[in-house]
């Protein structure tokens, strides 16, 4: 396949997922706040909260009407852009995402209709327990596309059949259950419910700043730091176990996210560093030019313990026998051979001849679990973009601990003190609104371009996926995706802005 | 009991009393409709649905590209 196709591929499918991820996150978490703000309504009757409620549903209304939609962008690419990865996957994509579509359009739609035409037209009980419903169907959508993703990153639960050339599930439980899926999905949550936090936080504090809606900003403050601390202390422990199954299942993305070039025992974590850009496999250059290092810390994250080896780039790339770590050359090996009985078996069947088609299926069950490295050309192209990979991690992570932070100083300010004195924090929580967006992608950024060259993990590298067609067509429609994306983004921020400038006084 | 009617009601009337929602649908319907008519037909002409129409065409076009070179 031609790689300047592959890599507009690529490129026009980061946009569109990266864009997708500007609209998602808000929807996941906003429509938690707003449940607790509108349970707190219920409960004491206060119309206060009903409009502090009306308020934020309002924005969470804007966000998700602009977004609604962004992903089917992507379900098209899968169809055209990427042929031969969608039929490879087979129902294991199609099961999960028909769920979601289900899901998504009968429970979302539906209580999403109560939740904005139903104030004084349904029970109080009702209307919240549509709000609920509209958060938690978010919430439920979310899990299906993250277990899609988290096959993708350690396919299980299928069997591949030669005569249809597509995987097939054999075990749903495996698939939704894949450790991998479920930390996958709760950590990717958790962003969401952060970012949802820091907009609340953010938008609280401009009015704190401007002197207006104060009583409304405090309160909803409170909500969005207690919210903001609970979800960012959550993302710690999805995080740590996150890194856990990259080092069991992905040990190169785990290499790349450190910099790791040579495996050691009790490695520790970079808290900060700048790579060497001269460095690479197979000079002896310093991999840093500077680095601050935590010491056994990435053994202790990714092994669960402080003596632990950790594999380095150079071990997973060129095997370490005294590690029991297989080289990528071994593993290039087995792909051939997978790859090569399932020309044998194809050939087989299409001479009836029987026993030759099961002699070969074997051959291509032993092997299958390395397909993918059959169409891997140098032992070298398994390891992904370090310094991209490196860079994004540490920008989420140092994000991460900026954010929680600054939810604990807010929602300290906010109970003990008068929070609208502290002008510094309340700019910097304003200023953080795009720093959680950018904390988000980052975040995808490690779990995406960390795996290349994999579309399915050992299974289909990202060349064999891509389907062969124009690369100018992949150009423009890149393009016109990055223009409707943009209007999208502008629209949003604009009629956002309108409506925090109105206010929670104003018409909804 | 709640009839269809009141069903068609509750939803006649949350569209009409809309104020920021009808620029938000206005958004909805102008996005769908570059995502579904311009670059669904446009740009994306090609398709392992389009271009096969048979099953074993498809599986041995990507049997083709699954393959060794």
């Amino acid at each position: 396949m031609e790689e300047h196709l592959v890599d507009w591929s690529r490129a026009q499918f980061a946009l569109t997922a990266m864009y997708h991820w500007i609209f998602v996150p808000l929807t996941l978490g906003l429509g938690f706040i707003v449940a607790i703000m509108e349970t707190i309504y219920v409960r004491s009757g206060s119309e206060f909260w009903k409009k502090t409620t009306k308020f934020w549903m309002t924005l969470f209304a804007i966000n998700f009407a602009i977004g609604v939609a962004t992903g089917i962008i992507m379900e098209f690419e899968f169809g055209t852009n990427w042929a031969n990865y969608s039929w490879f996957v087979g129902d294991i994509f199609g099961a999960p995402l028909a769920v979601e579509g289900i899901l998504a359009f009968f429970m979302e739609s539906t209580f999403f209709a109560v939740m904005f035409f139903g104030w004084d037209k349904v029970g109080k009980k009702f209307h919240l327990l549509s709000t609920w419903l509209v958060a938690i169907g978010s919430n439920l959508s979310a899990l299906w596309i993250l277990v899609a993703n988290g096959w993708m990153q350690y396919p299980v639960g299928m069997e591949f059949n030669p005569d249809t050339v597509r995987n097939e599930m054999i075990n749903f439980w495996d698939v939704l259950l894949s450790p991998v899926a479920v930390t996958k999905f709760l950590h990717t949550i958790g962003s969401g419910y952060v970012m949802a936090a820091l907009f609340v936080v953010g938008i609280s504090a401009w009015y704190l700043l401007k002197g207006r809606d104060i009583i409304f900003a405090k309160k909803s403050m409170i909500i969005g730091s207690t919210f903001g601390l609970i979800a960012s202390l959550f993302l710690i422990f999805s995080g740590d176990e996150s890194a856990h199954q990259v080092a069991l299942k992905q040990p190169v993305k785990l290499a790349a996210m450190e910099g790791l070039y040579e495996g050691k025992e009790s490695a520790g974590i970079v808290a900060l560093g700048m790579l060497n850009s001269k460095k690479t496999l197979s000079n002896d250059e310093e991999t840093f030019n500077f680095e601050v290092e935590i010491p056994y810390a990435l053994a202790l994250l990714g092994y669960h313990d402080t003596t632990a080896y950790v594999p380095g780039l150079k071990d997973l790339v060129y095997g370490n026998e005294a590690r029991g770590i297989m080289s990528a050359q071994d593993k290039m090996n087995q792909g051939k051979l997978a790859v090569r009985a399932l020309e044998d078996y194809k050939e087989a069947k299409k001479l009836n001849d029987t026993l030759k088609a099961a002699d070969a299926r074997i051959v291509l069950e032993e092997n299958m679990q390395y397909f993918g490295y059959g169409h891997i050309k140098s032992p070298e192209d398994i390891v992904p973009p370090v310094a991209t990979t490196f860079y994004a991690f540490h920008i989420m992570v140092g994000l991460g601990g900026w954010f929680t932070l600054l939810f604990g100083i807010l929602l300290y300010l906010s109970m003990k003190k008068d929070i609208s004195s502290y002008r510094k924090i309340l700019i910097s929580a304003l200023w953080s609104i795009p720093l959680g967006y950018i904390a988000g992608e980052a975040g995808w950024v490690v779990a995406e371009v960390g795996r290349q060259p994999w579309a399915i993990q050992d299974l289909m590298p990202v060349g064999i996926a891509a389907t062969k067609i124009a690369t100018t067509n992949v150009m423009i429609s890149f393009f016109m995706f990055a223009t409707l994306f943009t209007l999208l983004l502008i629209a949003e921020v604009s009629i956002i802005t309108k409506q925090v400038k109105i206010g929670p006084e104003g018409e909804q | 009991m709640i009839s269809i009617k009141n069903i068609y009601r509750f939803y006649i009337d949350g569209f009409r009393n809309m104020k920021l929602g009808r620029t938000l649908w206005k958004i909805i319907f102008i996005k769908l409709g570059v995502i579904f008519l311009v670059l669904n037909y446009f740009i994306h002409d090609k398709s392992l649905k389009s271009e096969y129409k048979t099953y074993d065409e498809k599986v041995n076009f990507v049997y083709e590209n699954l393959k060794g070179k």
